[in-house]
């Protein structure tokens, strides 16, 4: 909108200029209505739901997130918070079989759900067969990405045999092979700043081929 | 996040009731966008009213061979729906071109419609934004405004609709049924649903308080090759620069709805009847009146050679 | 333990642990979520009270008043902590900027007050209740008008990369007048952020005037002299406890803002607090990788010889920051008898610039990598056979000093070789596969070795335990692993009888982890405690040390064999030593060398650049690691894939903020975008740099991938982007027309 002459244009002008002219400004942290002091309360609701097998009951300020159930009230750290905004993965859980991202998730949606966390795939003796092949193809490195990789790997994985599309899909209308570009794309939705990516090909690679 | 109660609905009708009798309640169904917005304070809602569980998850045949899809069917669902696949791959290739797959598996189809925009000043609420804050101004006018739109947009606002199914809905006609608070229902087409900002940014769709989704509907399918293009700077995991929705019939006749310039999907009739033409004869009506930032001024040549890549793509 | 001389024969030369592809000994626990990172101890503090930061919401000026009444009296709030609450806080010595703004604010979203409350939803709601009026200063935020009067500025990234303000040798400017060809051009690169997995992260508790704090941080020593510092309080009243670190690159070689308003917060709420960063603001809160204004000359004969050469930098950062050391990796990657380099620097308002995975060499290679391979075709030659033409075995400022090893032209011919380069069309354009045109392209990687000052403990049980403690990181680069396989090489036991602690400011201090200087020094530091702890075991067995074998959990002298557990006794056996070093660096020159191959498609219509293919061929010392040393590679390979095509911090230049702050809209690769990466580590030993033999590796695979990439983005198309990052919006005017 260059040169339109459009008087937000210069509105805009004169306020970026009024910033270099140290004028005092009133910026509020957030431009919310301000809430009164009864509308800040917080409410309370119960929720049960089964993670990892287990039966759990909570009572949980509404705002609280599958994400911070699980980490803060239920202490399965696993389940990592990076970004909480949808953005990196790092969050992967399964829920009733299909992965999430839980930090965009609220908790007391999940009434009934069953929820697998990282925790639920295998301990540090007893490994599910992606978390062996993470380790055999060192598919991490800083790892704090890693249960979401995982926890998405297995997903992955069964969401492809169960004939769901993805954007690299050729013929929309045949089966979906198990393909490197396949479960990269899948994938894409967490986010390695290490840079895990190829291994943690290799892993999905050995994990698909044994099963398959 | 401020602090907000939180119901389950029974019905659609008693839904819709509740957010039109309870001021600052809003509908959640997936709620990947809404809490996002709820935990930067974008979205202050006092009350949720949780949608989830209404039923409205089926995907079923229309009387006139079209499909009606439920308002809650995830955006993996409806896109692995093998009457989907085959009748209306624009849609299906639209979804999956967008987030992820954990998105994708909570997203659903009235809330991916509802999906605001991502404009960075939109999102930064330190900074002046006429949609978040009527009458507060546009940061995003002579900032950074790569990502934002080039058509449709105003002197308040130049965000974009960001997502990709919109698009295909769009381009197939698509037509969207609500219910209201005193239990009416209406339908809406998809051409009319989506506002350009004006003077209004902050009014963004044709819902009224209360109203809620309860399906879109799909014509019957139109045949022809179906393509969705999106361009993006990484290859997956991002909104589109531009994308480009199509159906092309085997005369070459067809038509092309555009994402990620505008404020809601893109479409002018004008173009669809060039497409035999060109991309080059459509781009001049598809953008007639364009106006372009120094910073996305790109899109526009970029809109025309998407076209061109989807029209070879569709002859070979 | 003194390093002064070139290493001989010693135990690590078996390699019988050492050098062998282990897998990670946290792996196992980082695979199942069961590795705790600073955020999740629930472990050692049960009930803390959470932390949520408030921002400043300008770039600079002052706070005029801040309104608290409402925030403190939300709901679950328990107390507020602002500058004028903290008492005095001191600057840390890594620091630029205050970690707690207030009155004055330095830059966008910086740290002014903390809310502390019952649950994580309470204090993030009463952070949004904060108030605050602000006036609003005269900031400088950009780069290219700042730097038309920034001075000259020398600098010492710290991380193995310096240069002086202006360095001459020769005559430059003759030599290039009279040179027969020539390139004189200008680059970019933007700020970049880590953006690590793991937002910055701290849980402190207080017990009287002590304060341990449990975080996220690659630089234990070096962060528990900054919190003391900031906050005041005597150094030996500090623990730092980092046993895993959920990314760094260079954003957690310092304290910040988490760890001081967990403390201050702790120490207001009478109770433990933890922090963690909101990912929207980390961008702005936190330090980045400065922008770049490059200008490079370079002069040759027509043999295609170097004659002069020149690399001029801009960058810029707050007052009392550095520039980005862009230029000196040019002081020594190829020959030419007359140089010139210089940088300056410019003030800027924008939030603290600061190390970045390479800093220095990082952007600098993005943009002399390129220069290199537009001389070449000025040249009409190879570019592998221009970069071959101009290699030095000496440092060509000081000839006297030679390269301990640089092995730069056989990484080239091998890559060469294996990624079949004689297939590439050299000229531009001519190659298409379908709608793709493609491209290969090609850099020299090259960063110094750096050696650290490093020390160990470690003890054996009655069990025969050996276990290592050291207040080393692993920040994924897999220390834990290499520091088990030099204990377990130098002590002859298997690695499932070796233990690690790591990160705990109580242990000795080692190298830490940063400039790609930790794995060399901080097993050089596990060797020499090793060695004391061996000689410990010989004296106690009675054993002449100059004869005795360690193998098999055995001690072994002449006939005489005793199992290590024996030896160790019920009171066990414990070592300390430190590695320190002598002038062995200072007499040669010890640098790490890479070529990096790329194949790209770009998009005939869109412009869009797809990475295909990538190999790198590293030389880099012993491998300690090859599994581990090879991810780091390839992660740092990714990571230049983010740089050359993605990455940019978009700079408002009215209100002085990085715009794009989150990590949807400062896109970094994803699986997507990354193909099979191929690593080739050449054969090498460097006895100059410890008695590892060992350099660093995890920044040379950065170095030098962004220029591969726009080479071969420019093999394909024929389009030379001199800006990064190549985005299609730079490519489309000139790509060819499509119908």
């Amino acid at each position: 909108m260059k040169d339109s002459g459009s008087p937000e244009i210069s509105r805009r002008g004169i306020l970026a200029g009024g910033a270099a002219a140290v004028a005092a400004t009133h910026v509020p942290l957030a431009d919310a209505q301000t809430a009164t002091r009864s509308g800040l309360k917080p409410t309370l609701a119960k929720v049960e739901m089964t993670v990892n097998g287990k039966r759990e009951a909570m009572e949980l300020d509404t705002r609280t997130t599958l994400l911070d159930a699980l980490r803060e009230h239920l202490h399965l750290i696993g389940t990592k918070k990076g970004c909480d905004h949808g953005q990196c993965g790092a969050c992967t859980v399964m829920v009733d079989g299909k992965r999430i991202n839980s930090c965009l998730s609220l908790a007391v949606m999940h009434q009934g759900d069953k929820i697998t966390t990282i925790e639920g795939l295998g301990t540090p003796d007893k490994l599910h067969p992606m978390q062996a092949a993470f380790i055999k193809h060192d598919g991490y490195q800083c790892g704090y990405c890693t249960p979401g990789q995982i926890c998405s790997a297995v997903a992955v994985i069964e969401e492809i045999r169960a004939g769901v599309p993805s954007h690299v899909t050729g013929d929309l209308n045949a089966k979906t092979p198990i393909s490197n570009a396949e479960m990269r794309e899948r994938m894409s939705g967490n986010i390695c700043r290490c840079g895990a990516y190829s291994n943690i090909l290799e892993a999905m690679t050995e994990v698909a081929e044994t099963r398959a | 996040m401020k602090p907000f109660t939180y119901e389950r609905a029974s019905s659609p009708a008693a839904a819709a009731a509740a957010v039109a009798r309870t001021p600052g309640a809003k509908f959640i169904a997936g709620g990947t966008n809404l809490l996002d917005l709820m935990k930067l304070e974008i979205e202050t809602p006092t009350h949720l009213i949780d949608v989830q569980e209404l039923k409205l998850d089926k995907i079923e045949p229309t009387q006139d061979g079209g499909l009606r899809v439920g308002a809650f069917v995830s955006n993996t669902a409806l896109a692995s729906d093998a009457r989907v696949r085959r009748d209306y791959g624009v849609l299906s290739r639209a979804i999956v071109a967008g987030a992820s797959g954990q998105l994708r598996n909570k997203a659903t189809t009235a809330g991916n419609l509802l999906q605001r925009t991502r404009c960075p000043y939109f999102y930064d609420t330190n900074q002046a934004c006429n949609k978040r804050k009527p009458g507060s101004g546009c940061a995003a006018l002579g900032g950074y405004s790569r990502q934002l739109g080039i058509i449709g947009t105003s002197d308040a606002c130049i965000a974009t609709y960001p997502g990709d199914m919109a698009v295909a809905m769009r381009l197939l006609d698509a037509q969207i049924e609500t219910i209201n608070p005193t239990g009416q229902s209406r339908t809406i087409p998809i051409a009319d649903f989506h506002k350009l900002p004006g003077t209004t940014p902050h009014v963004e769709n044709a819902l009224q308080r209360g109203e809620l989704i309860t399906a879109v509907t799909l014509p019957k399918p139109l045949g022809g090759t179906h393509t969705y293009r999106k361009v993006r700077d990484r290859a997956s995991y991002a909104y589109a620069l531009v994308s480009v929705a199509a159906i092309v019939q085997p005369d070459g006749s067809g038509r092309v709805a555009i994402g990620g310039i505008a404020p809601r999907p893109w479409r002018v009739d004008a173009a669809d009847a060039q497409l035999r033409n060109g991309s080059k004869a459509v781009v001049a009506p598809l953008l007639a009146g364009a106006r372009p930032t120094e910073d996305n001024a790109f899109k526009v040549p970029l809109v025309e050679r998407t076209l061109a890549a989807v029209l070879a793509e569709t002859r070979a | 333990m003194k390093f002064t001389t070139p290493a001989g024969q010693n135990p690590i030369d078996q390699g019988k642990v050492v050098g062998k592809p282990h897998d990670r000994i946290d792996g196992k626990f980082k695979t199942t979520g069961t590795a705790p990172y600073a955020y999740e101890r629930h472990d050692v503090v049960a009930n803390p009270a959470y932390g949520y930061i408030v921002h400043a919401a300008i770039a600079k000026g002052r706070i005029g008043a801040m309104h608290l009444a409402e925030a403190k009296a939300a709901p679950g709030v328990i107390t507020i902590v602002t500058a004028a609450e903290a008492g005095k806080l001191t600057k840390g010595d890594f620091n630029t900027a205050m970690l707690l703004g207030g009155p004055e604010i330095q830059h966008y979203h910086q740290a002014i007050a903390i809310v502390v409350a019952e649950t994580f939803e309470q204090a993030r709601a009463a952070a949004n209740l904060v108030r605050v009026d602000y006036e609003r200063g005269k900031g400088r935020f950009d780069l290219d008008e700042a730097l038309k009067t920034a001075p000259l500025k020398g600098a010492d990234s710290g991380e193995g990369s310096k240069a002086p303000p202006v360095d001459r040798v020769g005559d430059f400017e003759g030599a290039f007048a009279k040179a027969a060809v020539k390139l004189d051009a200008r680059y970019t690169t933007p700020d970049h952020s880590h953006a690590m997995m793991e937002p910055h992260a701290s849980l402190a508790r207080w017990d009287g005037d002590k304060l341990t704090v449990w975080t996220s941080n690659q630089m234990i020593a070096w962060g528990k002299g900054d919190v003391a510092k900031t906050l005041g309080i005597p150094k030996e009243n500090v623990r730092l406890i980092s046993p895993y670190v959920g990314g760094g690159f260079g954003g957690k070689l310092f304290v910040r803002t988490d760890a001081i308003m967990a403390a201050l917060g702790a120490r207001a709420a009478g109770r433990p607090v933890k922090v963690a960063l909101a990912r929207p603001m980390m961008f702005n809160n936190t330090t980045h990788r400065p922008a770049t204004t490059q200008r490079i000359r370079i002069g040759t004969d027509r043999s295609g010889k170097i004659t002069a050469i020149a690399h001029e930098s801009g960058s810029g950062d707050l007052p009392g920051g550095g520039p980005e050391t862009a230029v000196s990796q040019t002081k020594l990657l190829y020959a030419g008898a007359n140089r010139m380099t210089s940088m300056r620097l410019a003030v800027l308002d924008l939030p603290e610039g600061n190390a970045m995975r390479a800093p220095g060499e990082a952007p600098g290679l993005m943009a002399l990598e390129i220069a290199m391979d537009e001389m070449a075709e000025k040249l009409g030659m190879d570019p592998i056979a221009f970069r071959i033409a101009n290699d030095t075995q000496v440092d060509p400022e000081k000839p006297e000093r030679r390269f301990s090893q640089r092995q730069l032209i056989k990484a080239l011919q091998d890559g060469a070789k294996a990624f079949g380069w004689d297939k590439r069309n050299a000229k531009p354009a001519q190659v298409r596969d379908g709608k793709w045109l493609i491209g290969m392209g090609v850099a020299a990687g090259f960063r110094n070795n750096m050696n650290m000052k490093s020390g160990a403990k470690v003890s054996i049980d009655r069990k025969g335990i050996v276990t290592v403690y050291t207040d080393m990181t692993d920040i994924g680069t897999g220390s834990y692993t290499i520091i088990a396989q030099t204990a377990a090489e130098m002590m002859g036991v298997d690695m499932d009888r070796v233990v690690v602690r790591l990160g705990d400011s109580d242990s000795p201090v080692s190298s830490g982890s940063g400039g790609q200087w930790g794995a060399n020094s901080s097993t050089a530091g596990v060797y020499a405690a090793c060695v004391k702890l061996r000689e410990a075991v010989a004296q106690k067995l009675g054993f002449n040390s100059g004869d005795v074998e360690f193998a098999d959990g055995k001690v072994r002298s002449g006939n005489r064999s005793v199992a290590l557990a024996e030896a160790a006794g019920d009171a066990g056996l414990t070592a300390e030593d430190t590695i320190d070093y002598g002038d062995l660096a200072k007499t040669y020159q010890q640098s790490t060398f890479a070529g990096h191959f790329v194949e790209v498609g770009v998009d005939m219509y869109t412009g869009e650049v797809r990475i295909r293919r990538m190999l790198a061929v590293c030389a880099a010392g012993r491998i300690l690691n090859p599994k581990s040393a090879r991810s780091q590679v390839i992660g740092a390979m990714t990571m230049g894939v983010g740089s050359a095509l993605m990455e940019e911090l978009a700079v408002d230049k009215r209100f002085g903020f990085f715009v794009n702050h989150d990590l949807a809209q400062y896109e970094v690769p994803v699986h997507a975008d990354i193909p099979y990466q191929e690593v080739i580590f050449l054969e090498e030993t460097d006895p100059t740099t410890s008695p590892m033999k060992a350099k660093g590796v995890g920044e040379l695979g950065l170095c030098g991938v962004g220029a591969a990439i726009a080479n071969a983005a420019y093999n394909a198309t024929g389009i030379r982007i001199r800006d990064y990052p190549v985005t299609l919006d730079k490519m489309l005017d000139k790509m060819p027309p499509v119908a």
